[in-house]
């Protein structure tokens, strides 16, 4: 068989963490693992945020912070890299150990052209002339598939999207020919379509460059699609690691089986998700058979609701730009509406616009038969607490300042909600309990707490006003697969319980059809395609919602 | 269930987690320079409010010394020698018959008998020695920080407040408030600063109230920018948003959620500020622009040193100078280390 390109054996890394009482504490991220990538095959690396997934594949190049200790021996075609010296490692690094990382965005230089930055190490590392760089930096960015390579030499970053960037840093991975590529979560920060794309350019990169790839992702369904060998991570140890085919058709690990089960599939929908910690205790999930009134009474009604951008022009010219057009759609009580598509579709600035925290340029929202856009200021703030938006990014939404109390107890402040104080506080508390927090997390800071967690607090704010209608903003789309279960199932039970209605915005098509009703598919401002969610996944109208769904990861498929 | 909820209360809040100025607190305690400036910024403090008090420098405008009395270290000035004049030889002239006063001398030491005068002893040399009449130059230096410390806080209290007011405006609502707030920046600064401070005393006259107005007003522009540019970015963020969206009121936004998230910046700035004015207030004294004559300050002392160190009494320079460099160094070293702990990038490395 092949031979392998890189061992790692009883790794372990810990940070230093400050001194307390003049003892240096040191916290253990990797504790002693081993595995191995061969020649021209993709290992993944898999686990939840915190696993060590990370922290693994930048210690093999050592771009860890400073405070970082490594222990063990990562061997490189035979040669331990513990021991190398910077100047040996700066030549192993982007020449045969190359890396993508997750935010193509903040990778690269703003003030440079895209060609600029890509003949700069060829002629650093390879010794070219600038001329043959340059033809050079052209044919890379072909390979990887970006339309008229020629053109966008030129380019700057920005005038790029987001999955044209990444290509741009796999070109750029790809300049000096390495033997190895380390791809942190290089698809997360994308559209499911963008992601599928760079998949396929990944596995086709590895085919025809006879290279090896080490891919870290927090979800199984990516990885089964394109590795040969999976390593699952917990806490720091290996909990499995084997060929995918028999990862996915015989996982012997409790948490390699919870991993696998909490991702919401296209041909199985059930009531509520698997949850990590459920599978590993031997309890299946919580079935509650529950059906949905057809009749309810409608909430929300939008008729063609549009929003418009002026950009300027020229000296005195502007320049609109429709970011929405002509949306209209009903929301029953306890009903939830997915709005899909990829990014720059405007389904976020539908949402914003629903709230009226941007102004809509023409159209109608109908709540409860008033139009909530010729409100008055005074009609509106109390309209307003019926809507709630729970945003995309936890880690941005809390203001760092307060403690989750003030976070909680301030809406209810500013509406009236509760007695007083005490009263408001017990409310605040009760809250966080319904979504599943301690009650001490009350005088605790944002900052203490994972994403998860974080957004269950977002969520705990949008009910303290007691809401009608949740606009979910991508709420989910941040969080790992295991926790992202977690917080969709949270949002069931809130929905039975309450009667919650939902306007739930996502780019993942199997996510939407897990909790919505009725699906609307945007498509550059536009709805595309409007159905019920089992209409939509059975037999798409359009191409575009074609292409959403076979983006989706669907794992390893024997 | 509130019953069961209050249970929790007493636990839940006595441990209530670390703020983000608890953390930055531990990490200044960290800061051994720092922490040194900051005894020392205490310490000055500290001789402020004693003197403001009146408790020490009370009398500094007393003639406790002889005319430049020398600093005791350096022992009394030798007697100047007498008698160099020659004394003439001539016959005696009787000047009394030209003296108009002379038939009522002695009337006048009759008078004079009836009080007693006697001149206070005046000190030969003075511990930091004395000035031209005679006042203590430790007295007035201690006096001259009062002045100084507190001309340079306030001014930048008042400097930190325009500033922050109208970048929070600029900044969060931007469109029309904060074009007219950018051109009203750049009347500011097109103006060279030190001829917007003359413009300025010419008005208001001098007085250490008029000072303190005057550099507050000519102050703010550098720490507005920033506060606007800080508004800009956080109030598109989500949080801020999200306040939003629960119906939190612009004020309630700007003031509650967003200042608490900038404050360091401006504390940053405001020090740095604080020396920056002190420095100012010297060079106006100086130049006669600044605090009134009854008063003193560092840079009062620096006027009136020029005229002296030609005859060469140091003293009152060394004095004023001392004070002054130790104060600004000391603080300007407290506000970087200050800086250091509250800047969030380090948050978390320790």
């Amino acid at each position: 068989m092949t031979s392998s390109l890189l061992q790692i054996q009883d790794l372990r890394v810990s940070f230093r963490m400050g001194k307390e009482q003049g003892v240096v504490q040191w916290a253990e991220a990797v504790r002693g693992i081993g595995f191995e990538v061969p020649e021209n095959s993709i290992v993944a690396l898999v686990g939840e945020s915190g696993s060590g997934k990370s922290v693994t594949a930048m210690s093999i190049v050592n771009l860890l912070p400073d405070n970082a200790k490594r222990q063990g021996r990562i061997l490189w075609q035979g040669r331990d890299l513990l021991g190398a010296s910077l100047q040996e490692l700066q030549q192993l690094r982007g020449k045969e150990i190359a890396c993508v990382f997750q935010d193509p965005m903040s990778s690269l230089n703003p003030v440079f052209t895209i060609g600029a930055q890509l003949a700069e190490p060829l002629m650093k590392h390879m010794g070219m002339t600038k001329a043959q760089a340059l033809q050079r930096a052209e044919a890379l960015l072909g390979e990887v598939g970006i339309p008229e390579p020629g053109r966008r030499m030129g380019s700057y970053p920005h005038e790029l999207s987001g999955g044209q960037q990444q290509r741009v840093m796999i070109a750029m991975a790809l300049a000096c020919e390495p033997k190895l590529l380390i791809a942190d979560e290089p698809t997360t920060a994308l559209d499911v379509t963008i992601q599928r794309q760079i998949l396929e350019l990944i596995g086709k990169l590895k085919a025809t460059r006879r290279m090896s790839v080490l891919f870290i992702s927090h979800d199984l369904g990516v990885v089964g699609e394109i590795a040969d060998h999976v390593v699952v991570m917990r806490h720091g140890v290996i909990r499995e690691q084997g060929r995918v085919a028999d990862i996915f058709a015989a996982p012997k690990d409790d948490y390699t089986r919870a991993l696998l089960a909490c991702r919401p599939s296209l041909t199985h929908n059930p009531d509520r998700l698997m949850v990590i910690d459920d599978h590993m205790a031997g309890r299946s999930s919580r079935q509650v058979q529950h059906t949905k009134d057809p009749q309810a009474p409608v909430v929300l009604e939008v008729r063609s609701l549009a929003k418009s951008f002026f950009i300027k022009s020229g000296l005195f010219g502007k320049r609109e730009f429709k970011a929405v057009q002509g949306v209209s759609f009903r929301l029953r009580k306890g009903h939830t509406l997915g709005v899909v598509g990829e990014s720059g579709s405007g389904k976020t600035t539908m949402g914003l616009t629903l709230l009226r925290l941007h102004e809509p340029t023409s159209g109608e929202v109908i709540f409860e038969g008033k139009n909530l856009l010729t409100l008055s200021d005074r009609e509106r703030q109390s309209m307003r607490r019926r809507i709630q938006i729970v945003f995309q990014n936890p880690y941005a939404s809390l203001n760092p300042r307060f403690t989750i109390g003030q976070t909680l107890v301030e809406p209810m402040d500013i509406h009236g909600i509760g007695t007083d104080r005490a009263d408001r506080e017990a409310r605040a508390r009760a809250l966080l309990e319904k979504v599943g927090l301690d009650a001490s997390a009350f005088a605790k800071y944002p900052h203490e707490f994972s994403g998860g967690q974080r957004q269950r607090i977002a969520i705990a704010r949008c009910l303290t006003l007691n809401p009608e209608v949740l606009v979910l903003d991508e709420a989910v789309s941040a969080l790992d697969v295991s926790v992202q279960a977690q917080v969709l199932n949270l949002l069931r039970d809130l929905q039975d319980e309450f009667g919650l209605s939902y306007v739930f915005i996502s780019h993942d098509l199997a996510v939407v059809r897990f909790i919505s009703d009725e699906v609307l598919v945007m498509k550059d401002g536009v709805v595309v395609e409007q159905n019920s969610a089992e209409q939509i996944l059975a037999s798409p109208r359009e191409d575009y919602t074609r292409r959403l769904l076979a983006a989706i990861p669907r794992g390893y498929q024997a | 269930m509130s019953t069961a909820s209050h249970d929790v209360v007493a636990p839940a809040a006595a441990q209530r987690s670390d703020g983000v100025w608890l953390a930055a607190w531990r990490r200044f305690k960290a800061d051994r320079v720092g922490l040194v400036s900051a005894c020392v910024v205490l310490a000055f403090i500290v001789l402020v409010a004693v003197s403001a008090l009146g408790w020490v420098a009370k009398g500094w405008q007393d003639e406790v010394g002889v005319a430049n009395a020398p600093p005791t270290l350096l022992g009394p000035r030798p007697a100047e020698a007498t008698g160099a004049i020659e004394v003439p030889k001539g016959p005696n002239a009787d000047l009394s018959a030209v003296d108009p006063l002379a038939p009522r001398y002695a009337d006048i030491d009759a008078a004079a008998s009836k009080y007693r005068t006697t001149d206070a002893a005046k000190a030969d040399t003075l511990p930091m020695g004395g000035d031209r009449l005679g006042r203590d130059v430790m007295s007035k230096a201690i006096k001259g920080t009062q002045i100084s410390v507190f001309v340079g806080v306030l001014a930048a209290v008042l400097a930190t407040l325009i500033g922050t007011v109208l970048g929070a405006l600029g900044g969060f609502f931007g469109g029309k408030v904060g074009d007219f707030l950018e051109w009203l920046y750049n009347v500011f600064e097109a103006i060279p600063g030190i001829l917007l401070i003359f413009a300025f005393a010419a008005v208001f006259g001098r007085g250490i109230g008029t000072v303190v107005l005057i550099l507050g007003l000519a102050g703010w522009t550098g720490l507005y920018r920033q506060v606007r540019a800080e508004f800009m970015k956080h109030s598109g963020r989500e949080y801020v948003r999200a306040a939003e969206a629960i119906g939190a009121s612009s004020t309630s936004r700007m003031f509650k959620h967003i200042l608490p998230n900038i404050s360091h910046v401006i504390l940053v700035r405001m020090s740095l500020l604080v020396v920056g004015f002190i420095k100012s207030e010297v060079i106006l004294s100086y130049l006669g622009l600044g605090v009134g004559v009854e008063d003193v300050s560092w840079g009062t002392m620096l006027a009136e040193a020029q005229s002296e160190l030609i005859l060469g009494y140091w003293w009152q320079l060394a004095a004023a100078t001392g004070f002054m460099a130790v104060f600004v160094t000391a603080f300007s070293l407290m506000a970087d280390a200050v800086r250091d702990a509250l800047d969030p990038k380090l948050r978390g490395l320790e």
